[in-house]
């Protein structure tokens, strides 16, 4: 396999194209929306009836909320508690302030193993990190396993999705990408001999590893339990055979108590895949040692990059609740209609959208794009296992976005007609006779553009509205003038 | 229920853009027995500064609103979108301005103002304000109406008990039609690829007309249609629920 | 210079500072108002258990006692398993005769290797979950390491009736001794392995067993 380079995205070095830019090209993509139509309309009917099944499924959902906030709140102790627990189980704990040295203590431990090829299950944060590219570059192949994560992988892709990352791929596609990159003969497109070429692809690959790497879904500060929940048995595979194992975690996947798995691993499965329970989860804690259960080496490393950022903003600090479900992705209308490539991030979607800016920084012009990626229609608060108030969230950000322009932005920003037409406009609403001259004004000024009783046509930027709809004209008479008139 | 005095917040979208709308919210309430007031100094609640992110622009409207509002015992508005404003966003610009008195009277008003068919139906109590309207219709609950002020069936169950009406249901209809504010400008493209199916559904009702609770998606989804020349009707629930057999 | 350590917990607690000074964790409170354990009745849950099992489409037998190693027998030949793993501790009368077995324990531990190229692995388990038909094993006697049960491509689990809590919360108390303890490593399995990851198709058997059977008996 040859290693490709993935595009850039908001966690690479340089700019990304903002949204609405990234999306027209998604959107003209026949292919792909019917693709992500298909599936995320599959998604959202089985996780109906998987959440309906719950009796109790708000107390859980507030049972999760109130858990992050108060481990968030005190996140220093329970940081210092997972060390001492871990640690105690016979493993290691490293801190990494950002991704660059994340992947520097990663491949020093790789380095140490004499390891020229490592296993990986899938790992936003390895993502984020740019892990694999950085092994690359120090001559240690890193083979992603989960069966999506192969196929982007394979085909030099970023991930359009945070559960199914190849969600935008389709079998036909998926078949000439095996037969082209995993040295097979024959190939169908069925779904099951895809999956099974994939599985005597990587088998040797496990039996093989001397490190293997993955992500955390959850790690207990009480106990130094850490787990990884999946479907494909990679997880297992990772985790368990090599003789090393490095986890990358953020440091907001902490939660205080093993008990608590009791709410998160309800929450979790029926959110994410819509299944009553994943097919494995596995909760290790350090490691084994003369029962030889698993690696006899285990490194926890606890990553930072961004997230204390996030933790300082009051209203932002809700997005660290996320468990990375992706029900907000499959009931999203913008997510459904551009998918993930077009947010430019590891970090698609609604969720997306509100932790990418907040983890790179307000004041880059692609990711300050993403708050604005949503019609704050509020299906995403509506099913967040752990209630993030993401339209909430997404306002702020806008607010953020908009003070950071305003007051550190170029002269350019300062000057943008948006702005401009902001300020002016506020400046009317403020007095009701500057208000109703407006009103008169606007009247008058629409005329060269009403055609018939419609208008069909304007300039500037609000030639967007005209593209593909007619816009009424301003009556007569507004509803004040009415009211003076009949009741004055 | 004794007939109350009713302060109505027209919004300067209807205001300027769908008068139609405002008189019939006037009708329906005056029809009911209860006295209307319009507050005329009011002009706009804020929501599109502060959800653009002009949010410090936005703050003296926030302050105009309830100066002028806060002395009457209801509010009610043909709009779910500005009461979702005024209810769930209000707080945090009060947060924003760093004023506990403004968030203090904002706790205070907020309780106060309704959108009209969750005034009609959980404030009042009717569900029946006899209407009487001929048509084949199609419902779309907006987003804000659905979601941040959790309207349910409110509006469903006065539509249900208007006369002559074949009330047709619309298919995925809790999808967003992808207005949004200034999302259909900025992200034009998305937006008008959502309207794309939204009216794809409404064409499957073949119902004559497209309700809602919000001006501005009918104004968008309205739009869409006409540029097709659909031959389908956008009309406010007001109007629909202010439509009798004399009128 | 700082530590990272040091750096990330000084981050933290500048971007906590609107905490109050005095507020404990359990200060912050956590309404668990829902369901710790179910009402059903003992039937009931095995019931569902064995149905919520079958759905993630294993195989599901029902069995009494006296008749658990004929039925072990009968479904390994029908499988026509030739190298059945054993984990150390599982009751020998379950060890039916005529297929080679493979048994791993402390001194010399069978290679991966040579797992992968058994056909079948025989296990207890430490629990099962009625809401979500999930079979629970904790590395305890009769259940092995978590190699045993993962590279074989199949994997014949024994549930006892009076192993199987009806709710998860049930689940995780139960098991909260052996991992505050031993620290033993768990992992929850609910059907055979599978993947959605192609056009949202569910496929059994990817990198885990691809044949999940249970025997529940009781």
């Amino acid at each position: 396999m040859t290693p490709k380079t993935k595009p850039p995205d908001a966690f690479s070095p340089g700019q990304t194209p903002t949204f609405e830019v990234s999306a027209r090209e998604s959107l003209r993509d026949a292919q792909l929306r019917r693709n992500l139509g298909k599936a995320t309309q599959t998604i959202r009917r089985k996780r109906t009836v998987a959440v309906e099944e719950m009796p109790d499924w708000e107390e859980l959902r507030e049972a999760g909320r109130a858990l992050k906030e108060r481990t968030l709140r005190h996140l220093d102790k329970y940081l210092l508690q997972l060390e001492e627990s871990v640690t105690r189980a016979g493993g290691v704990v490293h801190w990494a302030r950002d991704a660059d040295e994340a992947n520097r203590i990663i491949a020093g431990i790789a380095r140490e193993k004499g390891a020229e090829e490592v296993v990986k299950v899938k790992s936003i944060a390895t993502d984020e990190t740019k892990l694999n590219e950085h092994l690359e570059a120090q001559g240690i192949h890193a083979f992603e396993t989960d069966l999506a994560e192969l196929i982007i992988q394979l085909a030099g892709e970023n991930s359009s999705h945070i559960l199914v990352p190849a969600i935008h791929k389709n079998r036909a596609e998926i078949r000439e990408l095996f037969l082209r990159e995993l040295d097979v003969e024959e190939l169908s497109d069925e779904p099951k001999d895809l999956t099974n070429a994939a599985r005597l692809y990587l088998r040797k690959k496990f039996l093989g590893a001397k490190v293997g790497i993955s992500g955390a879904n959850f790690a207990v500060a009480e106990t130094g339990t850490v787990s990884v929940v999946e479907s494909e048995g990679n997880g297992r595979m990772c985790t368990t055979l090599p003789p090393v194992l490095v986890t990358l975690m953020g440091i907001e996947k902490i939660i205080p108590a093993w008990r608590d798995f009791e709410i998160f691993m309800q929450l979790l499965p029926r959110s994410s895949t819509a299944e009553r329970m994943n097919p494995y989860t596995s909760f290790w804690t350090g490691v084994s040692g003369e029962a030889g259960d698993g690696p006899q080496e285990f490194h926890l490393v606890l990553l930072d990059n961004g997230r204390t950022d996030v933790l300082a903003d009051e209203i932002g600090r809700q997005t660290l609740n996320c468990i990375r479900c992706s029900a907000c992705l499959n009931v999203c209308p913008v997510y459904e209609r551009t998918g993930g490539h077009a947010y430019n991030s590891v970090y698609p979607g609604p969720i997306g959208a509100i932790l990418t800016p907040q983890l790179v920084g307000i004041g880059k012009p692609g990711s300050d794009s993403l708050p604005y990626a949503s019609s704050l229609c509020g299906a995403c608060y509506q099913v967040c296992p752990v209630k993030i108030n993401i339209p909430e969230v997404l306002v702020h950000l806008r607010g953020k976005v908009v003070r950071h322009k305003q007051d550190k932005g170029t002269l350019r920003q300062k000057l943008d007609p948006e702005n401009a037409a902001m300020q002016a406009m506020a400046r009317t609403f403020s007095d009701p006779k500057l208000y109703e001259r407006a009103q008169r004004l606007a009247r008058v000024g629409q005329l060269p553009f009403a055609r018939g009783g419609r208008i069909t046509s304007l300039p500037g930027r609000l030639a967007g509205w005209t593209a593909v709809r007619d816009l009424k004209p301003i009556p007569e008479q507004s509803f004040r003038e009415w009211w003076k008139e009949e009741r004055g | 229920m004794a007939n109350m005095r009713v302060a109505l917040f027209i919004t300067c979208f209807n205001d300027t853009l769908f008068p139609e709308t405002g008189r019939a919210t006037v009708g329906v309430l005056e029809r009911l027995g209860h006295e209307v007031v319009f507050p005329e100094a009011q002009t706009c609640c804020g929501q599109m500064h502060f959800n653009t992110g002009y949010q410090r622009e936005a703050i003296p409207l926030v302050r105009r609103f309830v100066e002028i509002f806060e002395p009457y015992d209801a509010v009610v508005a043909p709009s779910g979108s500005c009461v979702g404003m005024v209810r769930d966003l209000y707080p945090m610009a009060a947060d924003l301005a760093e004023d506990d008195d403004l968030a203090r009277r904002i706790e205070d008003l907020a309780p106060k103002v309704f959108e009209l068919s969750e005034f009609l139906v959980k404030r009042l109590g009717v569900t029946d304000v006899g209407a009487y309207y001929p048509h084949r219709v199609t419902y779309h609950p907006t987003c804000h109406s659905l979601r941040m002020l959790k309207v349910g069936e409110a509006p469903l169950e006065l539509l249900r008990n208007v006369r002559g009406m074949d009330l047709v249901e619309l298919g995925e209809a809790e999808q967003c039609c992808g207005f949004g504010g200034t999302f259909a400008v900025k992200n034009a493209e998305t937006s008008a690829a959502m309207l794309g199916d939204k009216i794809r559904r409404v064409l499957d009702t073949e119902a004559e007309v497209c309700a809602a609770g919000d001006n501005s998606c009918l104004m968008h989804i309205g739009g869409g249609l006409r540029r097709l020349q659909a031959g389908v009707d956008t009309v406010h629930l007001a109007e629909i629920l202010h439509s009798t057999e004399e009128r | 210079m700082a530590t990272a350590k040091e750096t990330i917990l000084w981050r933290v607690r500048r971007a906590t500072r609107d905490v109050p000074e005095g507020e404990r964790p359990e200060d912050v409170r956590v309404e668990r108002g829902y369901r710790k354990e179910g009402d059903g009745a003992r039937d009931d849950i095995v019931a569902r258990f064995a149905e919520h099992v079958a759905e993630y489409e294993a195989t599901v037998h029902r069995v009494a006692e006296d008749g658990l190693p004929a039925r072990i027998a009968q479904i390994l030949q029908k499988r026509g398993l030739e190298i059945l793993v054993v984990p150390p501790l599982l009751p020998e009368a379950w060890i039916p005769e005529g297929v080679e077995v493979l048994r791993d324990a402390a001194g010399p531990r069978l290679t991966n290797e040579e797992l992968d190229e058994a056909g079948g692995v025989l296990t207890g388990c430490a629990l099962g979950i009625a809401q979500t038909g999930t079979i629970v094993l904790d590395a305890g006697p009769g259940q092995g390491r978590r190699a045993l049960t993962l590279l074989p491509d199949y994997h014949l689990c024994v549930v006892r009736e009076e192993q199987v809590v009806d709710l998860v919360p049930e689940a995780f108390a139960k098991l909260e001794e052996t991992v505050r303890g031993e620290g033993r490593a768990v992992t929850f399995i609910s059907g055979p392995s599978a993947t959605s990851d192609i056009e949202l198709n569910r496929v059994e058997g990817v990198h885990g067993p691809r044949a999940l059977e249970v025997l529940i008996v009781g």
